[in-house]
């Protein structure tokens, strides 16, 4: 491991941030420096038995003293957060069509799993210059992904997704870790991101043995646990919601509210099916915690999403 | 007349500011008492924001019989807590004294129905476990809720009901004189418990059935 | 011996008794009610802590020298951070100022003859006492391994190792802070003597007013965020547990709704201690004692509404995230002034460098530092980055080690004749001070590095090519191990051989000074009455020699 792997500005954002950095860097140095200066310069200057020049401080002028670098620091603060805060909200929209990866973690590893079905342990191929959103759970503690040379760490939570998205611009292999402490071997949890071409990704995934794509194991599970039976059944008594071209759109509560039909919202409804009922609808669905592990529900999510896309991508899910 | 001299203690200039300044120390300390329970009712807050049906349903299965009693007890023992006080501060010994048994009496009856209802609650497995009435798993939260809350405010009040009676000793040996600083600390001290209290009930026997 | 002749100082120094002689008794110690024994029974306490706190993270940064470790399991690591910082933040620092020099100091600073209660005091140290129990117990017993965080679920439903224990003796300590912070402020409303108005009142007291509003406010969050933690590992209830719709993240609101404010506890009082420090070492007015003033209260306000910058990766939304993070900047902005006004108490002042000078010019340096750092953590981008990382570590050190570590020393020092009656040696108070700077420099600089260039905390293995860094920090270390153990050997020395201090050794303002060293029992022989604001040090001039015969001050003045 070498620290290009860790210093390495992987992507537009890292080089941002880093940007931000050496400007605050450089802002604190001029403050050190001039502090210091001052303190070294009194000290000496004023040190007991010299004969510089001492009495009292007008005043007016303590005052306006006081008032001025009170301003001062205050406006530069706000400077600095109005900078910061610019970065923040330009990287805080995930970007559409994004290449999504799941991510599980658990207790001391990374499974990655990409759409195409591949799945990786402690390792992530990414496509360059390809919008990438991880979506990231975990089986038992908090954990994180931190990824040093894309500037970039999110805390990965038991029971709830949390997203990491980026683009990345430079090719190479890079330190990825475990940045919450999450017992005994944390500080073993560590892995590698290996940026690579797209034509180089396209062939890594035709090459990986895993066969079918995530959609297509959804599909399966879906029949196979018995979603079918009350979904996608038109003799059906049982009066359950189309899931076609549910995710992403917005469902209407029974309790009044709105909310979107993301992730997590999925993942809820196969897990604590009566949280947030639809507008409509009895809470006669069963749970399918037990039933289903935490690779098989991003397996039939994807399906879920799958059956949102259009024709043309569901074309391209080969 | 009661020797008020052993009343004034060090670091005390005069028995005025000494009572100003222990009642001031306990409202100080109600100060943190507060923010205590605060984290516990904005983890009730925040949990039933998330499921407010499944707390409805959760909350439907309280004793609401215990817990209208209770708060009558406890209602009634700041009544009686505040005569206590109010018959301190006129030198009346003879109420005071009888008002603070009174007051530890029905601090003692709430216990009691506490106690039973919590058998009762034991009996219909109304503890988060595999062995759970209600299906929704939110549902155990709310009762996860319930003990904590009941049970943090019962020590609270067992410790109000042990100061009280602690004093009503001291004043009763005449080890302390009744018009002295204690009465008021005491008193504001279990009308906080009681306030305490005003606000679990709505919260945990009222939800859902209105 | 020395002295100024003072009003209230008695007229001969034989025959008042200090407090030190009234009983000599281990039962009269462990029953006192004397503000100033309990001060003393805190400050042998949090030492004790101090060096086992100080042991754990020696064999810690021992074990760092190599990226693969060396005699230490992983388990065994992570059991010894976790006490290091249990132990120095709950056991140590947030006690160290307000327990042992705002006992000492409040009431004799207000002219009071005590604490507001007495017996609630003593209590408070036997809420020390009791939480330290529990957590020897869960030394011996084989220790806790979830940081000093305790963050579900690894503490309620993974974590193999004594979290009840750990947790139920930061319970009953904080109960301790509680106690005394009601105690803080009840004396500061209702026990100054005649004249001693609000804005007369040392910028100590203030410290140790605002410290002890953020204490009573602020511990019962901890206290309730400890129980819940409790009642999901002990009894099975499913506070946290996401599978049930908890949310392991509303704990880390609590704990941090707690323990953000918290390390205002740890901060505030050094600031109080340094600010007396300087105008007594400058012989100069605190410059800016009503911005001072303010600049405490706010930061004692304003620290209950960063929180979450301690949850920037946690999962909470950006709006959240925006709001705290500009919140942040904004509290950071006191501090600042904070700093400049101590730099400009040194303006035109007649300057000397001892010991507890030395102690507070190297605050003033770390701090600075460690308050700047605080905004690269206030950005989100960077915090990203650098959250979980050294960065972060060598962020707080620089604080609370740089900053109140260094106050405390400078406190020590400062105050050391008044409570025991000696002066130490002041050669090796000053090689102390200044090996302590250098050791700390070089164990806490490196981790910015290494932080920055990605190395993550609480790491027991580690990628080798952050050896470089971890070997100098563990030098340092050493050297700072080194300069703790000096004081110790010679502040004990000097109660036996330390030459006797008069009641004013420094020439100093304050009406602690104005009573015997040690004070009688009771702090004065007349109640004073105050006249002046304080640090009048212009009006009393530059020290004076010990064969001065100047006549006394006016009568009643504060100084």
């Amino acid at each position: 491991m070498s620290l290009d792997q860790f210093i390495t500005e992987a992507s537009g954002y890292a080089r941002r941030v880093d940007e931000t950095f050496w400007i605050l860097v450089a802002i604190s140095c001029v403050v050190v420096f001039l502090l210091t200066g001052l303190i070294l310069t009194f000290i000496i200057r004023y040190r007991r038995g010299s004969d510089a020049p001492r009495g009292p401080l007008p005043e007016a002028l303590k005052h306006e003293i006081e008032i001025g670098w009170t301003s001062a620091t205050f406006f530069l603060f706000l400077f600095l957060f109005w900078w910061a805060g610019v970065e923040l909200m330009a990287a805080s929209s995930p970007p559409k069509d994004a290449l999504e990866i799941h991510v599980v973690a658990k207790q001391w590893m990374f499974r990655f799993q990409h759409p195409s079905g591949a799945r990786e342990i402690d390792e992530l191929h990414v496509p360059l210059a390809t919008p990438v959103r991880l979506a990231m759970t975990s089986e038992d503690v908090i954990h994180d992904l931190y990824i040093p040379a894309l500037r970039l760490k999110r805390d990965i939570l038991p029971d709830r997704y949390t997203y990491i998205w980026f683009t990345a611009t430079t090719p190479g292999t890079y330190h990825l870790t475990c940045a919450e402490f999450c017992g005994t071997n944390h500080s073993r949890m560590y892995g590698q991101l290996d940026i690579v071409t797209m034509q180089d990704y396209a062939r890594w995934t035709t090459a990986q043995p895993e066969g079918d794509d995530l959609a297509h194991q959804g599909d399966k599970l879906f029949h196979t646990v018995g979603c079918s039976g009350c979904h996608d059944s038109p003799g059906s008594t049982v009066h359950a919601p189309d899931l076609h071209n549910l995710y992403g759109r917005l469902v209407q509560l029974a309790d009044g509210r709105t909310v979107t039909a993301d992730e997590a919202y999925l993942r809820d409804k196969i897990l604590l099916p009566n949280r947030d009922i639809p507008a409509g609808y009895a809470p006669d669905m069963p749970s399918f915690r037990g039933v289903l592990n935490e690779g098989q529900i991003v397996a039939v999510m994807a399906y879920l999403k799958s059956l949102s896309t259009t024709s043309n991508e569901q074309g391209a899910r080969q | 007349m009661s020797d008020v001299s052993e009343a004034l203690q060090e670091p005390w200039p005069n028995l005025a500011v000494q009572r100003e300044g222990v009642s001031f120390g306990i409202w100080v300390f109600l100060a943190s008492e507060i923010l205590f329970f605060s984290a516990l009712f904005i983890t009730y807050a925040v949990y039933r924001s998330f499921n407010p049906e499944a707390f409805a349903a959760a909350a439907k299965e309280t004793e609401l019989f215990y817990g209208t009693l209770n708060t009558g007890l406890l209602l009634t023992s700041s009544m009686t807590m505040t005569i206590a006080l109010r018959a301190a501060t006129v030198q009346w010994r003879g109420v005071t004294l009888v008002a603070l048994a009174l007051t530890a009496a029905l601090g003692l009856a709430f216990l009691l129905c506490k106690g039973l209802e919590y058998h009762d609650d034991l009996t219909k497995n109304l503890f988060p476990s595999a062995a759970f009435p209600l299906a929704a798993p939110p549902a155990q939260l709310f009762w996860m809720m319930y003990w904590i809350m009941t049970g943090i405010h019962a020590i609270h009040l067992s410790a109000g009901i042990a100061v009280d009676i602690a004093v009503l000793l001291l004043f009763w040996r005449r080890i302390l004189p009744v018009q002295g600083s204690t009465m008021e600390g005491v008193a504001t001290y279990w009308h906080f418990v009681d306030s305490v209290w005003l606000v679990l009930y709505p919260l945990l026997y009222l939800v859902g059935r209105s | 011996m020395t002295d100024v002749t003072l009003p209230f100082a008695p007229q001969k120094e034989v025959g008042t008794e200090s407090f030190l002689d009234a009983g000599h008794t281990l039962i009269s110690w462990l029953t006192t009610t004397d503000h100033k024994r309990i001060a003393i029974l805190y400050a042998i306490s949090i030492t004790i802590f101090f060096f086992i706190g100080g042991i754990a993270i020696g064999l810690v940064r021992l074990e760092l020298i190599e990226p693969s470790g060396m005699f230490l399991t992983s388990d065994g690591y992570n059991r010894l951070f976790t006490i290091h910082g249990i132990i120095m933040v709950w056991f140590f620092l947030v006690p160290s100022i307000p327990a042992t020099m705002g006992n000492f100091l409040l009431p004799l600073m207000i002219g009071a003859r005590d604490v507001a209660f007495p017996r609630l005091n003593l209590l408070s140290w036997y809420l020390y006492v009791g939480g330290a129990a529990f957590t020897i117990y869960v030394l011996v017993a084989g220790g806790v391994d979830t940081g000093w965080t305790f963050y579900p679920p690894f503490s309620s439903d993974y974590s193999n190792s004594h979290v009840i224990a750990a947790a139920a003796g930061v319970f009953v300590v904080g109960f301790s802070s509680i106690a005394t912070g009601v105690n803080f402020i009840t004396t500061t409303h209702m026990l100054r003597c005649p004249g001693m108005t609000w804005f007369r009142l040392p910028l100590f007291c203030w410290s140790m007013y605002a410290t002890s509003l953020v204490m009573v406010l602020a511990t019962p969050v901890l206290a309730m965020s400890l129980v819940l933690i409790v009642a999901e590992r002990a009894f099975g209830l499913p506070v946290f547990d996401a599978a049930k719709g908890g949310d392991p993240v509303l704990f880390q609101h609590i704990f941090w709704f707690y323990s953000h404010p918290a390390v205002y506890i740890m901060i505030l009082p050094a600031m109080g201690v340094v600010s007396e420090v300087f105008a007594c070492f400058a012989r100069r007015q605190v410059f800016g004692y009503t911005f001072m003033v303010y600049a405490m209260m706010a930061i004692a306000v304003i620290g209950f509404m960063v929180w979450g910058h301690h949850m920037f990766v946690a999962g909470q939304s950006q709006l959240a995230n925006l709001v705290f993070s500009f919140l942040s900047f904004i509290v950071a902005v006191p501090s600042a002034i904070k700093v400049f006004n101590w730099t400009a108490t040194l303006y035109r002042g007649q300057i000397g460098f001892d010991a507890p000078m030395l102690y507070a010019l190297g605050f003033l340096g770390l701090f600075t530092i460690g308050g700047l750092t605080g905004l690269f953590l206030a950005s989100v981008p960077i915090d990203i980055q650098v959250t979980d990382t050294y960065f972060v570590v060598a962020h707080f050190h620089f604080i609370m080690v740089g900053g109140s570590v260094s106050a405390f020393m400078a406190g020590i020092h400062y105050w050391w004749p008044k409570v025991t009656g000696r002066l130490y040696n002041e050669f090796w108070a000053k090689f102390a001070a200044i090996t302590m700077f250098l050791g700390f420099n070089m164990t806490f600089m490196p981790q910015f590095l290494m932080g920055w260039e990605g190395m993550p905390r609480r790491y027991h293995v580690y990628p080798p090519v952050f050896q470089i860094w971890h070997v100098l920090s563990s030098g340092g270390a050493a050297i700072l191990a080194i300069a703790y153990i000096m004081p110790l050997v010679y502040l004990t020395l000097s109660l036996r051989y330390g030459a006797r201090a008069g009641n004013n050794p420094w020439h100093a303002t304050g009406l602690e000074w104005q009573t015997t060293s040690p004070p009688p029992k009771h702090n004065f022989e007349r109640r004073p009455v105050v006249i002046a604001d304080p640090y009048m040090y212009h009006e009393i001039g530059q020290p004076r020699s010990s064969h001065d015969t100047s006549p006394p001050l006016p009568q009643g003045r504060q100084i």
